[in-house]
């Protein structure tokens, strides 16, 4: 079959295949994918396709257009929950190819839809087809970097997750130059900057997925030697994708996840906002941009850093530290904005974000220690709806409280008091949820024979 | 099976071109990012 490259079993690493590629593989696919962040530079230029200079009535309302993100938000959690266990089994290779169609199709169908000016069919090619793609590509190396680093599998999907992080840094700055590049007096250059992209993006994810191998059965790295017996929270067993689902574990860590996103997830939103109206006239809005950079920074910082030190101190101890120094950093908050301490307002949210981008970053490993490797991928696919809710509780949590307190006559430097003690408060139950977690009941982990018939090689 | 991956059938050039590949545009990003971030201190 032509296609026959892409199987698992066409993609097994020689000997001497170093799994340092690996990673660079997986910064390929998620660097692209990580564009979504930034997707919200097109917002304002897409107000003004038929206007130009300025919207006229028959352009596109910023209300409209905030679905598109929206829907692929949706589709991210969608397709990697039920993609997941496609995923596992026909290996990293299929995915990420598949990634790279889904991810740059959705881009070029996007132009079509600027060019037309037709938003139905940006929203299926960003939306959904691009949703697919953000969702496989998202858990497409995860498994496979557990399994080329079982040493330090903490570093080895933060190192991936981190490229997420980053891939808005690179995105933002290259499609405002790509638009003003082929604006003309009569074209915003939205539809040809969609367009490079889709290509840029394609040549990267296709690169990563030519690069990316599975180990060898039986590989395992120089001088490392397997548990013979589990660990306190470390299994040495396998539990199917859809028993997962089943055990309290998955549904604690999914609460785990939630929570910590939640309280990040909305202050990443409203920072800039927020450092304007808790210092007003201290932070411009220059400067409030300023502050959105560095938190970008810190979050894709953290994404590495925390997901290397669970490998030394355990995935629990990592999400204990996250909900402790968290409550801590959030109940501070508006005691340094109210004394218009500015400097430790700032140093506060940095480590909260890093503490947001390294609860995304551990979890893999985390789920791997609960349920073993030959399903995390799926497994993780089915938790990224934890990020899919979060992102919608966190940001209503902030706008709405916010809202209720000005409208109760409350300044507007105080408004964010009442939402960082909720934020506080949620990381409580965080902390209760990640107390609860025990290792997974024997009756759930997979005999070798089911194993074997689930991958298909009875 | 066990080997060493850090060398036989891999080359350092195709471990820099790979890492160089990935590492080059978010070097960019985060150089831009940075730029960006001292705003706040001016």
């Amino acid at each position: 079959m032509a296609l026959s490259f892409l199987d698992k079993k066409h993609s097994i690493a020689p000997p001497g295949y170093s799994r340092w590629l690996i990673p660079p593989a997986a910064l390929c696919v998620h660097l692209c994918i990580g564009q979504a962040y930034a997707f919200s530079v097109f917002n304002l230029p897409m107000t003004k396709l038929l206007g130009i200079t300025q919207s006229t009535p028959d352009d596109w309302k910023l209300t409209d257009l905030g679905w598109i993100f929206s829907l692929g938000i949706f589709f991210l959690g969608v397709s990697a929950a039920l993609l997941g266990r496609w995923v596992e089994e026909g290996g990293p290779r299929q995915a990420m190819f598949t990634a790279a169609l889904c991810w740059s199709g959705g881009f070029v169908l996007s132009a079509i839809g600027v060019y037309i000016h037709n938003l139905w069919v940006i929203y299926f090619g960003y939306g959904i087809l691009g949703g697919f793609g953000l969702g496989i590509g998202y858990i497409s190396p995860v498994s496979t970097l557990i399994k080329w680093f079982p040493d330090r599998p903490g570093m080895a999907t933060g190192m991936a997750i981190m490229g997420f992080g980053g891939g808005a840094m690179i995105a933002s700055p290259l499609s405002v130059w790509l638009m003003s590049v082929f604006s003309t007096p009569t074209h915003i250059g939205v539809a040809k900057t969609f367009v490079v992209l889709g290509l840029i993006y394609a040549f990267f994810m296709l690169v990563g997925s030519a690069i990316v191998r599975v180990p060898a059965p039986g590989w395992k790295p120089e001088g490392y030697v397997p548990p013979k017996q589990a660990g306190k929270l470390i299994t040495v067993n396998d539990v199917y994708v859809y028993q997962a689902l089943k055990t309290p574990q998955f549904w604690l860590i999914w609460w785990v996840l939630c929570l910590n996103v939640t309280a990040g997830i909305g202050v990443l939103g409203q920072a800039s906002a927020m450092s304007q109206e808790m210092f007003p006239g201290r932070v411009t809005a220059v400067a409030a941009g300023g502050f959105v950079g560095l938190l970008s920074l810190f979050n894709m910082a953290g994404r590495f850093f925390w997901a290397s030190t669970s490998d030394l101190i355990g995935r629990k101890n990592t999400y204990f530290v996250f909900f402790v120094l968290g409550f801590v950093l959030y109940a501070l908050v508006p005691y340094f904005g109210g004394h218009g301490n500015l400097p430790l307002f700032i140093l506060c949210f940095l480590i909260i974000i890093s503490m947001y981008g390294g609860g995304f970053s551990t979890v893999p490993a985390y789920l791997k220690d609960m349920f073993g490797t030959r399903y995390v991928g799926a497994i993780h696919g089915w938790l990224i709806t934890a990020w899919s809710a979060a992102g919608v509780f966190g940001p209503v949590l902030v706008n709405y409280i916010r809202q209720y307190q000005i409208d109760s006559g409350v300044p507007k430097a105080q408004a964010y008091n009442v939402t960082m003690y909720i934020m506080a408060g949620l990381l409580v139950i965080g902390f209760i949820a990640n107390f609860l977690i025990r290792a997974v009941d024997d009756r759930h982990h997979m005999a070798l024979e089911t194993v074997d018939e689930a991958v298909g090689v009875a | 099976m066990s080997s060493d991956n850090d060398g036989g059938g891999t080359t350092t050039l195709e471990l820099a071109l790979a890492w160089g590949f990935v590492g080059i545009p978010l070097l960019w990003g985060v150089y831009g990012t940075l730029v960006n971030a001292l705003k706040l201190f001016q």
